[in-house]
């Protein structure tokens, strides 16, 4: 004790009063002007309030195109593709719709073992798949084939995928609609939920250093956006600066969830301002308003170098899956409410208005697709699998000995007992 | 009086005693032999080493980047030090704390062509990441029939005992990603083997995990080259040859071995071969059978716990593979089937004394 009071008389006074007045002086600005590390221009408040996530204004949901295919006037400058791309898009819808019903079938007589269908959600795939240029990079879920087919990926490579067959791009290691193509800048679908989204930050992150001019996509369901992954992803993108739409397909169901059990905020937007990222929430089943969205979306990452979350509210028409019934879960009446505000009759109803299809070309194009569908997928259900070899290959960039030695072990296995194996099929 | 003095210094000393045994290091360094074969050499412990491959790939690799928590600063552990000031901070960055985004992220650099250096700053924080790891990285080429890859991705990860890091700062997970196809375990020994090792991962065409033992970072010195060189992935090193027993280990592990070695050949006239795996996934199993059929004994040992460790593999795949040779048991020498404690480190792990107990009864079987 004394020696510390020497020390302090060494100084003249007790060094506790200076210190305490620097330390007052400091304190009085800093209640003006609180400041924290990363928080933008926050202040001091003596009332003690609790915010309410309900006393927030609900983000509206953009739309240009209503259910009669009534164009609305008052939308402020919207683009309306030209002629030519109306009816590519439309036909894309009705050719992925039919592409759809006829592989469901195909699973129900037991031709494939597993499909997923797009149903109800085809504006979702093509309209934003129409307001993107074709070098950015897309990462799906799984049900995002109408992005795929827009990019120019034909039935045949789908059903080649589906079958497995010699022909699939992907050998036949993945179950049916894990769709990918280097050619169509689609990353390979991969059955477990929200890990593309992390990766597409990171290839975002990529083309910014490259500053090649491309951004990332990435699809997902609203019920994915409940996976810590997604979390990691929207945080990664907005710190690192990030040019990556992330595409929520809020269809209202994540198989027999419905949202209210996913999530508790104004949707999949809500999380936008959390992460500091930008917002757009669109009506999924009117294309035109997609594709605007997306043109908008697109700009703004590029120009600022930041993530966007895009939201397309629809709704899931068919079941989850070839495996799912979803009567089990939702009602008829639900599910017909749904059915009249079908995409794809909205812009059907727009393109008659504008003297560009009637109810002959629809009839026509929709038993041609059929007729022609139905060839492809003779021909694809027809085609060989690929060689058993190929199990062991791409499981690294080369073959290591020890995969050698266990392909060698089946090739003389299967020399003994070749009539238990599929060999030839 | 006298009496009382004599038993405080007896007591004292005692005490003294215990706690070098706690604290000492339970291992002793062996550093690697000096070789020109890579050209100049300097001094260099094993976080400079890692630090140097590092920036010789940031240098010579314009579209390659490093991230993780921490790493802008030059990292807990300093294997970053001084490269965001070299290569700015978009090439040498820190993370939101989030292992499964650092994965995540990693593998889509990666996608997109971007050489990929992750860390996460322990091994014990990858299990978040695991799902990245196994279910995605380990299987994006084969998934998409060789139309992606991620094979510039490289996860560099802090592992193993460093004397009081109890159960999160000190597990060996190893055999977790072993079980996982795909991806390319390594875990290097020394500063010189962490350096070259590094470099091969980094550039190899696969997505590769590398574990550094972490208390090797400042105590492993080695004249390590100045220059670029790579080391062979998928190799083991017979490090020391023998006739009688085979040891076997990885990382800090290694050292402890060799010591073993050349206990049971002084006291005992026991001649050990010494091979460090190195490389996990793929492992190298001819260079493991090649010893066992000549000494006949094996012993594996790894600081991770028994049951399910790799050394279960090893022990499988000599029993296939030298089962005539074999004149005893195959014996494994690891960490218990407990989480790994803090205070009685020194009883859990795998010493010398554990081991050297095995080398004796393997040789009296």
């Amino acid at each position: 004790m004394a020696s510390v009071r020497h020390q302090c008389s060494q100084h003249g006074q007790p060094n506790v009063f200076p210190k305490c007045i620097k330390f007052k002086s400091s304190t009085s600005t800093n209640l003006e002007q609180p400041k924290h590390i990363g928080i933008k221009q926050v202040t001091y408040t003596n009332k003690l309030d609790i915010f309410e996530p309900s006393s927030l204004k609900t983000t509206p949901i953009f739309r240009v195109l209503d259910c009669a295919g009534e164009l609305n006037k008052s939308a402020e400058a919207i683009i309306v593709p030209n002629n030519e791309e109306l009816l590519k898009m439309y036909k894309s819808m009705v050719l992925l719709s039919v592409m759809d019903k006829l592989l469901y079938e195909s699973q129900r007589q037991g031709r494939i073992s597993f499909y997923m269908t797009n149903e109800g959600e085809e504006a979702v795939q093509i309209g934003s798949a129409a307001g993107l240029l074709s070098d950015d990079l897309i990462y799906g879920q799984y049900r995002e084939a109408g992005v795929l087919l827009y990019r120019g990926f034909t039935p045949e490579r789908f059903m080649n995928q589906c079958f497995g067959n010699i022909d699939d791009e992907g050998k036949g290691r993945q179950m049916p609609v894990h769709y990918g193509s280097k050619t169509e800048n689609f990353v390979t679908i991969s059955s477990p939920l929200t890990t593309q989204l992390p990766q597409a930050v990171g290839s975002a992150y990529s083309f910014k250093r490259l500053n090649n001019g491309r951004c990332t996509v990435v699809y997902f369901g609203e019920g994915a956006a409940s996976e810590g992954d997604a979390h990691a992803a929207f945080n990664f993108a907005a710190t690192l600066e990030c040019p990556v739409i992330f595409v929520c397909r809020n269809n209202g169901y994540a198989i027999s969830t419905p949202a209210n059990e996913q999530f508790r905020g104004d949707g999949i937007v809500s999380h936008g301002p959390g992460y500091g990222i930008a917002t757009v929430r669109v009506d999924g089943n009117d294309i035109l308003a997609v594709y605007n969205a997306m043109v908008k979306a697109r700009q703004y990452v590029m120009t600022n170098t930041r993530p966007l979350i895009f939201e397309a509210m629809t709704y899931r028409r068919g079941h989850h899956s070839t495996s799912d019934d979803s009567t089990a879960y939702r009602s008829k009446d639900e599910m017909e409410q749904w059915a009249s505000k079908n995409p794809i009759r909205r812009l059907k109803l727009f393109l008659e208005k504008k003297n560009l299809w009637n109810d002959q070309d629809d009839l026509k194009y929709a038993s041609d697709t059929k007729k022609k569908l139905m060839q492809t997928f003779t021909i694809a259900s027809k085609k060989k699998k690929p060689d058993w070899r190929q199990m062991f290959y791409d499981v690294y960039d080369e073959l290591p000995e020890h995969l050698m030695e266990q392909m060698k072990g089946l090739e003389e296995h299967l020399k003994q007992n070749s009539q238990h194996y599929p060999e030839n099929d | 009086m006298n009496l009382v003095n004599k038993s405080l210094i007896f007591k004292l000393s005692k005490k003294l005693n215990g706690c070098l045994k706690r604290y000492s290091s339970h291992f002793v360094y062996h550093p690697e032999q000096t070789s020109n074969a890579f050209g100049k050499v300097s001094q260099q412990n094993m976080y400079q080493a890692i630090n140097n491959a590092i920036d010789l790939v940031l240098n010579k690799e314009p579209n390659s980047v490093v991230f993780g928590e921490d790493v802008g600063f030059g990292g807990v552990f300093r294997c970053t030090s001084g490269l965001r000031e070299r290569y700015g901070k978009e090439r040498v960055f820190n993370t939101p704390l989030c292992e499964q985004g650092i994965v995540g992220f990693g593998i889509g650099l990666a996608v997109a062509g971007t050489t990929a250096i992750a860390e996460i700053q322990f091994a014990d924080y990858m299990f978040p990441a695991f799902d990245q790891l196994v279910n995605e990285a380990a299987k994006y080429r084969y998934r998409s029939g060789n139309l992606f890859d991620c094979g510039k991705l490289t996860v560099r990860t802090p592992c193993s005992a460093v004397g009081h890091g109890a159960l999160y700062h000190s597990q060996s997970p190893e055999s977790f990603y072993a079980h996982s196809p795909g991806l390319k375990i390594v875990m290097p020994r020394s500063a010189m083997k962490a350096k070259g090792l590094l470099l091969s991962c980094i550039r190899d065409p696969n997505p590769c995990i590398f574990f550094e033992p972490k208390i090797l970072y400042r105590l492993a010195v080695d004249n390590v080259p100045e220059g670029d060189y790579e080391l062979p992935l998928e190799k083991a090193d017979v490090m020391v040859q023998g006739r009688d027993v085979t040891l076997i280990g990885w990382g800090t592990q290694v050292h402890v071995l060799l010591e073993v070695a050349e206990i049971a050949s002084e006291k005992y006239g026991i001649s050990c071969e010494v091979i460090d795996l190195v490389t996990i996934l793929p492992w190298d199993k001819q260079t493991i059978a090649n010893s066992v059929k000549k000494t006949g004994r094996a012993i594996v040992s790894h600081e991770a716990p028994l049951t399910g460790g790799f050394g279960a593999e090893i022990t499988a795949a000599i029993q296939e593979e030298c089962f005539l040779h074999l004149e005893a048991p195959i014996r494994r020498v690891t960490g218990y089937d407990t989480p790994f404690p803090h205070v009685f480190e020194p009883f859990y792990l795998p010493n010398k004394w554990k081991c050297l107990q095995a080398v004796k009864e393997l040789v009296n079987y």
